[in-house]
């Protein structure tokens, strides 16, 4: 997989630091889960994370010494064989959005040639899944806070470029781009907004004519 | 600290244990206290934390971060999971998907203590207002949005201060990766 789009800097920070919104933070765990680049960013900006740890004030402990933890807690041998074994990209957090895969997703149509399904999640933000059929223009999501779209299947393309399948957009919310599917499968994508999503561009704009078409 | 995790990991030493204890419970207490959690909650996260790290100890392996990293990964997902209510949709620590090696890599201490000497400058170094959006970022869980409400400032401005701070960390590993 060749992943050219990633996320941002400040999002990757902001993830690393366990600061990003739940819904957000899906997708940016779903994506470096598939990008070896933020996975290694990811890494660099833990050892952040520790330093500041490292560095707070110690509280005072009411148990200063810790009952004596037992060896059978340990994983056994063939546990760890067992995560040895396991590919890097099971279990990844989309396994645990989508137990039954792409394929068993059950869609809600809204028309012209777009479907979507809404994901629960606890905390903030909200989550979903777009498909898009070829020619057709990828909604907006969000409606002014942060927006994060990871392409899981097919393609689309705007003015930034062509998203594949692993590539997020990770975009200003003040970046006009028009993004439409790409001929091919059925396009795919992991969406969360900051803000709950209402869909009110996709609304607005299937009153317009089409553009990009 | 890698050494305590390794003898943990490869002897069930108890000892060491005790020294990781001691040494990280207090300051995972207080990462929990800092957001929000009260001093009963925070001390019972923070055992969760060090009881969590003797279980998964032998699946650490030194190449994929520190040892204080990946003890602070575990406390950020706890955190997030116990404190915010919210799924821990973070990325699990790379332990759980790879073998830990046999071996630690012979220079991998030094490379943490490099690191972290590294990571030390570059966040001392930094201008005022950029060390403040990690520190709220990092310590008080704030998302973007949230630093900009606190703080009155644009939206736009606080993730440009991130970022520029993640560039001068990111250069002061450069040559380390």
């Amino acid at each position: 997989m060749s992943i050219t789009h990633h996320l941002d800097d400040a999002t990757l920070m902001s993830f690393a630091a366990g600061a990003l919104p739940a819904a957000l933070s899906a997708v940016a765990a779903a994506h470096v889960a598939m990008c070896a680049r933020c996975r290694s960013e990811v890494v660099a900006l833990e050892c952040v994370g520790a330093a500041l740890l490292s560095a707070l004030t110690d509280a005072h402990m009411e148990r200063t010494e810790p009952e004596t933890p037992s060896a059978a807690d340990q994983p056994s041998a063939q546990q760890r064989r067992e995560a040895a074994a396991a590919p890097i990209e099971s279990p990844t957090p989309l396994a645990r959005l989508l137990p039954g895969g792409l394929d068993a997703v059950r869609w809600r149509r809204l028309g012209f040639g777009i479907w979507h399904r809404r994901l629960a999640i606890e905390g903030s933000g909200a989550l979903g899944l777009l498909r898009v059929a070829a020619g057709r223009m990828v909604p907006e999501h969000g409606h002014g806070g942060a927006e994060l779209t990871l392409v899981l299947r097919g393609s689309f393309h705007d003015t930034t470029g062509r998203y594949r399948t692993g590539d997020v957009a990770d975009l200003d919310a003040t970046v006009e781009h028009e993004p439409v599917a790409d001929r091919g499968p059925d396009c795919i994508c992991l969406v969360a907004s900051e803000t709950p999503a209402r869909f009110r561009g996709l609304i607005a704009r299937l009153m317009q004519p089409w553009h990009g078409l | 600290m890698a050494d305590l995790l390794r003898r943990v990991a490869e002897r069930a030493d108890t000892t060491a244990f005790r020294e990781l204890y001691q040494t990280y419970g207090p300051r995972v207490k207080a990462y929990m206290m800092r957001r929000g959690a009260d001093a009963g909650t925070a001390e019972d996260l923070a055992h969760e934390t060090l009881f969590t790290v003797w279980r998964r100890a032998a699946l650490y392996r030194a190449e994929k971060g520190s040892a204080a990293s990946w003890i602070f990964a575990i406390a950020r997902n706890l955190r997030i999971d116990r404190l915010r209510r919210e799924v821990p949709w973070q990325q699990l620590p790379q332990e759980l998907l790879e073998e830990a090696s046999g071996d630690a890599l012979p220079d991998a201490a030094l490379a943490e203590k490099e690191r972290h000497a590294r990571i030390n400058a570059a966040l001392s170094g930094l201008p005022p207002e950029q060390h403040e959006v990690v520190v709220l970022s990092y310590l008080e869980g704030l998302s973007h949005g949230e630093i900009a409400q606190r703080l009155g400032l644009p939206l736009g401005t606080v993730k440009s201060r991130i970022r520029m701070a993640y560039q001068k960390v990111r250069a002061a590993l450069e040559d380390l990766r």
